[in-house]
């Protein structure tokens, strides 16, 4: 290996762990937004509880949307890895797809709880948990983002190793927001009905 | 020589500032070091009593400090061993040593942080007198539920009685302390905090807000006048009537402008004409709760739970 | 015409009242546009660009963190010059500033001492002196760093622009809700304070990341984690925590921020908001922040004991034993800041035993540094003596925290003039100590020139002898019943207190002056103060064997280590030249404005936030984005130094 290669490699290296340190300061940010949540979940200043806003068959095609989403962005990596740069477009396409229509129906939630008068401002229990799915729903805005970037750079470069590090990054970030779903889909909508 | 005047000046300022400070502090009240009740005392020992521990490591510290940094300085040629790092023995004594220091005063800790809870009531065969706190933007008001009165930053109390305050606040966080009889407390909006003193010295003591509140904070003081119990229950007889002729009745329309952020010039004394005026302002900030749920979103936080399992388990016993 | 969508609540009402603000406020922006003026005229605009502004070299940055951190000393410096101006005269019925004002000022000063002092210092140090600690070519991250201390200067210039224009937040350095909701507080102090200290912490959290990495994978090779300098040890304990603790901040003042400008209900005191929630979730960071700051400040000093006593520390294993032991500690003491909350008995006890834990190790690091002394050689230059000065006040400051870990006492000091005297005494005593050490011993590598020595420790005593007069007679204060946060009081018998305390913070000042005098002599004098050797203090770890000032490549070789004082026994070993076929070639990174930027536009979305001017937060954001994509997706960021071209760098440094 030439000394150049070399470099390379761990700089992927450090810019891998340094990825997954990052991820563990968002892990920090949302276990505040959490614990807030769990706190203040029952101030809902004689407004909605939690049982009588949310719908849980929405939420669960929500759910189906993300975690497809995070499979086709796994096969896209593949894709990546083998070097099949039109099927790569093609998953990571679906993927961003897939997250659109997610946001889309996120904030079609938000929007249809603000018409009622059930907005972050009305209480404490509110503004919880439009902070914590809203935050979410921001990191997935930007992962869009990422994706439609990450897109145009392989459309533009190739398969290449450079785009097969930063592909990795990106389905990490991915998974992870599928991860911190799946807590917000227990903590806030299914534990908020059940109790 | 010049070395020597180095060394000497130490001890010499040292010297100065003790010399100063004695200036200074002749015949000054020192609150904290000079209580004036039970809970307070207690504390001072404890003070003293932590202090005295800690000088079990302090001495020994400054001590090997000074004389090392003395006989191993640079053209000394005393022993030099560069290369040695480490000794068991020696590292197992100054991790042993705070060790057995720091179980002491856990244990210390412990009971102490339990026999002098600002919510433990106060052993004595006097029943104890209640005194409701309300911190406002920046003045306290003092209700005496069972005698119908109120106060604004004047608080007359009996000697040798355990007091009972609950506090609350109208205002942002603001903490309820009289350094001469122990423990300060915070009040805070939408709920009640507890505290128990007892004054076992007549005379008059400075009271003060601790927390920043806002503008005023710093002029938010009082007076905590202790007297003899037979003063005491003739003021109790004697301030309604007074209160009645001046026409002063602490209700709605009182407190409401009483609450407006600003200062008073003096103390004041009402008849209490709203018996509930306290649990209204508590419960001010409480109504919003859960509409569903029996206990407040408050009482969810963690560092109050303690006190109210605490409660409950009294209610079941 | 209605303006507002453009300029949102930005009015004249804003602009300062009082004569001591409005003074500030007319100095700073006229001392700033002096500066420029200067910089032209001396057509030095090119060379600031190119070699300060767009550089991504660590030592660069970190003097660019350290010249900002001496900027916000002296500002912060001259606020508590004047808070303690103002209590000694509060008798006598001068006011200096209003209420309002000076509750603005100890904000002001609070905030600025940690965020723009402390940890600018701090990550000023650890730029400056850890990637040469361990043998590596720069930070793992050159870019990320560029990015993190521009969003400290976008911190740094939100919190001034306040003096100017709008006021700061008069709730204290952690700025406890209600009073800094909207119902207390609805103008833009204090989202000064919010934004200030948000995009500040931001930096932080990614330098936190970076120099974790940095120790994790940048290491010379042969250099295990237990031969790394001690230094680097305490800098990788304080990341974690930066990591674990900064998004605690981040959370809590975003949640703050939607409180103020999207009425929501987090902290509020109606609608179920809960302010006790924001205590605990702001000392949750602020507890591990104050080890954050402490624990570099340990490992310079670590560093300077063993070097001036030239012998090896003293009991390594057990000091990164202590260090790790208190980052974990640190986690489970937070609710010691609120006793007086109502807590229970046995939630307070827990809090103040866990509290007291912490004396164990860090006492037990005292008595290390003092060993490390026992037959050494000890040679006591300034660093020494900050030394010297740290370990008499900070014992002092640790003895203090315990009677204040002890719940039941601190019912009777919390919160009063004991609690100021006591942080002041570790954090003076402790931090700022450990940093001047860290300047002084650190200054020769950067520079070339070493600091008028005599002068250095003219510096030490003057801090030392006004720490005591500024601090003992606060004390005694407390125990008599003195709030923190007063500006006036009604007792006679605290004037003269205040007054010896006021004198203190004087000579505090006095010894700062010491510090920028011995810093401008020593330039004035910097060819007979040259360091020739590029070891001039007899050194034992890495940094010192290569030329003063350190080539911005660091190593032309990488050094392979085999033991701890790696440089200390190379040299007992007799230094070998290096060969020409040793070099090789190396990539370094090219400079860029993009962290320049992304800095401004982070610090416009702050300034949006504060002033409601929305359009701006948007656009900025936008081109936050932008610029993170570019430059996530440039693989052209580096250029090589060929192995020749290294090779006679090298002969120049070294001849």
């Amino acid at each position: 290996m030439t000394s150049h290669a070399a470099h390379l490699k761990e700089k992927a290296e450090k810019a891998s762990l340094g990825f997954w340190l990052y991820l563990m300061t968002d892990i920090m940010v949302f276990a505040s937004l959490f614990a807030t949540y769990v706190i203040l979940r029952n101030g809902t200043n004689g407004g909605p509880a939690s049982q009588d806003i949310f719908n849980l068959e929405f939420v669960m095609v929500e759910t189906f949307l993300l975690l497809v989403s995070s499979f086709t962005s796994g096969l896209a990596y593949l894709a990546v890895r083998r070097g099949l740069k039109r099927r790569a477009l093609v998953l990571l396409g679906t993927t961003i797809a897939l997250g659109i229509g997610f946001l889309t129906l996120e904030l079609y939630e938000f929007g249809e709880l603000i018409l009622a008068g059930h907005g972050p401002a009305h209480s404490a229990f509110l503004s919880a948990f439009f902070t914590l799915v809203g935050t979410h729903g921001l990191h997935i805005l930007i992962g869009i983002i990422w994706a439609i970037a990450l897109g145009d750079y392989i459309s533009k470069h190739g398969t290449s190793p450079d785009a097969l590090r930063k592909f990795s990054l990106f389905v990490v970030f991915w998974h992870f927001l599928d991860l911190v779903w799946i807590f917000i889909f227990t903590i806030v909508y299914l534990l908020g009905i059940i109790s | 020589m010049k070395r020597f005047l180095n060394a000497s000046l130490i001890p010499l300022g040292l010297g100065g500032f003790v010399l100063l400070m004695w200036l200074i502090l002749r015949g000054v009240t020192i609150d904290v070091l000079m209580p004036s009740g039970k809970i307070a005392v207690e504390q001072l020992k404890l003070l003293y009593f932590t202090l005295a521990l800690s000088l079990l490591v302090v001495v020994p510290v400054f001590t090997m400090l000074g004389l090392f940094a003395f006989r191993y300085r640079e053209g000394r040629n005393n022993e030099y061993k560069p290369e040695w790092d480490g000794s068991t023995k020696l590292e197992v004594l100054w991790w042993g040593i705070p060790i057995v220091i720091i179980a002491v005063l856990s244990v210390v800790t412990w009971q102490t942080s339990h026999s002098l809870d600002p919510y433990r009531s106060i052993d004595s065969e006097k029943k104890a007198l209640e005194v409701q706190v309300v911190a406002l933007q920046w003045k306290w008001l003092f209700i005496y539920p069972e005698y119908n009165l109120a106060t604004v930053n004047d608080l007359p109390l009996p000697v040798d009685r355990p007091v009972h305050f609950t506090l609350a606040a109208d205002a942002p966080m603001s903490a309820f302390w009289i350094p001469s009889l122990g423990s300060q407390v915070y009040s805070m909006n939408g709920m009640s905090s507890e505290l128990n003193l007892i004054a076992n010295k007549v005379g008059e003591y400075d009271g003060y807000n601790t927390n920043i509140n806002g503008e005023g904070y710093a002029k938010m003081n009082f007076k905590a006048r202790v007297m003899p119990e037979v003063d005491f229950t003739s003021w109790t007889i004697t301030a309604p009537e007074k209160a009645d002729t001046a026409g002063k009745h602490m209700n709605e329309a009182t407190y409401t402008t009483l609450a407006k952020p600003g200062l008073i010039k003096t103390p004041e004394t009402y008849r209490l004409a709203a018996p509930d005026l306290y649990d209204t302002i508590v419960a001010k900030y409480m109504s919003h709760g859960g509409a569903s749920n029996d206990a407040s979103p408050k009482k969810h936080d963690m560092t109050n739970m303690d006190h109210n399992t605490n409660k409950n388990e009294e209610h079941t016993h | 015409m209605d303006w507002s969508w453009l300029i949102g609540r930005l009015s004249p009402e804003y602009l300062p009242k009082d004569p001591v603000t409005l003074g500030a406020a007319i100095g700073m922006p006229i001392a700033i546009i002096g500066i420029l003026l200067a910089i032209t005229y001396f057509k030095k605009w090119s060379y600031i660009w190119n070699e300060w502004v767009t550089t991504l070299d660590a030592k660069k940055i970190g003097i660019m963190y350290m010249g900002i951190a001496i900027l916000m000393l002296l500002r912060g410096g001259a606020d508590a010059l004047m808070l303690r101006a103002q209590t000694a005269l509060a008798q006598t019925g001068i006011e200096l500033f209003n209420t309002q004002t000076f509750q603005e000022v100890f904000t002001a000063h609070g905030s600025i001492m940690i965020f723009f002092v402390g940890m600018g210092a701090m990550f000023g140090l650890i730029n400056m002196a850890l990637p040469l600690m361990l043998g590596a070519r720069d930070v793992a991250y050159p870019f990320l760093n560029s990015v993190s201390f521009w969003l400290f200067f976008a911190g740094m210039v939100i919190i001034n622009a306040s003096l100017v224009f709008g006021g700061f937040s008069n709730g204290g350095w952690l700025g406890y809700p209600p009073l800094t909701g909207l119902e207390y507080n609805p103008g833009p102090g204090v989202d000064y304070w919010i934004w200030a200290l948000q995009i500040a912490g931001i930096g932080s959290l990614l330098s936190g990341i970076n120099f974790t990495v940095t120790i994790l994978k940048n290491r010379a090779p042969g250099m295990t984690l237990m031969k790394m300098p001690i230094f680097a040890w305490s800098v990788l304990v304080a990341m974690v925590l930066v990591m674990l603790a900064f998004p605690v901040l981040t959370a809590t003042l975003g949640m703050l921020a939607l409180d103020r400008v999207a009425g929501m209900h987090f902290f509020t005191s109606d609608a179920g908001g809960n302010p006790m929630m924001y205590i605990n979730l702001i000392w949750a960071w602020g507890h591990p922040e104050v080890y954050i700051l402490v624990l570099p400040a340990f490992g310079i000093f670590s560093e300077i004991v063993a070097t001036f006593a030239r012998k090896r520390l003293f009991g390594y294993t057990t000091m990164v034993a202590a260090l790790i032991a208190i980052m974990f500690l640190s986690f489970v003491v937070w609710q010691h800041h609120f006793f007086t909350m109502g807590a229970g008995a046995n939630v307070n006890a827990f809090f103040g035993i866990m509290t007291m834990i912490i004396a164990i190790p860090t006492g037990v690091k005292l008595f290390n540094w003092i060993f490390t002394m026992y037959k050494g050689r000890t040679k006591f230059t300034a660093p020494m003596i900050w030394f010297m000065c740290f370990a008499v006040t900070f014992t002092i400051g640790g003895v203090t925290g315990v009677l204040m870990a002890v719940p039941a006492l601190d019912f009777q000091v919390h919160n009063t003039m004991f609690l100021v005297a006591h942080f002041h005494n570790v954090i003076i005593g402790g931090v700022l100590f450990g940093y001047f050490a860290g300047i002084y011993y650190w200054w020769p590598k950067l520079f070339g020139f070493t600091l008028h020595d005599g002068l250095g420790k003219l510096s030490a005593y003057a801090w030392q002898v006004g720490f005591i007069l500024a601090f003992i007679p606060l004390y005694i204060l407390g125990l008599m019943g003195a709030a923190r946060r007063i500006n006036t009081y009604d007792d006679p018998s605290w004037v003269p207190l205040f007054i010896v305390s006021g004198v203190g913070v004087g000579v505090i000042g006095i010894g700062a002056g010491l510090m920028i005098l011995s810093m401008v002599y020593s330039i004035w004098k910097r060819k007979k103060l040259a360091d020739t050797t590029g070891d001039p203090w007899d050194g034992r770890t890495l940094e010192w064997s290569v030329p003063s000032p350190a080539p911005f490549y660091n190593f032309a070789i990488t050094p392979t280590v085999t033991r701890r004082d790696e440089w200390w026994y190379r040299k007992k070993d007799g230094v070998a030249q290096p060969k020409r076929e040793d070099y090789k070639d190396i990539e370094l990174p090219k400079n860029t404005a993009e962290g320049v930027y992304i800095a401004i536009a982070t610090g416009m979305i702050g300034f949006g936030f504060i002033w409601h001017i929305w359009w701006m937060v948007a656009v900025a954001l936008i081109v936050v984005i932008a610029f993170v994509i570019r430059r996530s997706f440039n693989d052209d960021t580096e250029y090589t130094i060929t192995a020749d071209e290294l090779y006679q760098l090298d002969r120049k440094a070294r001849a």
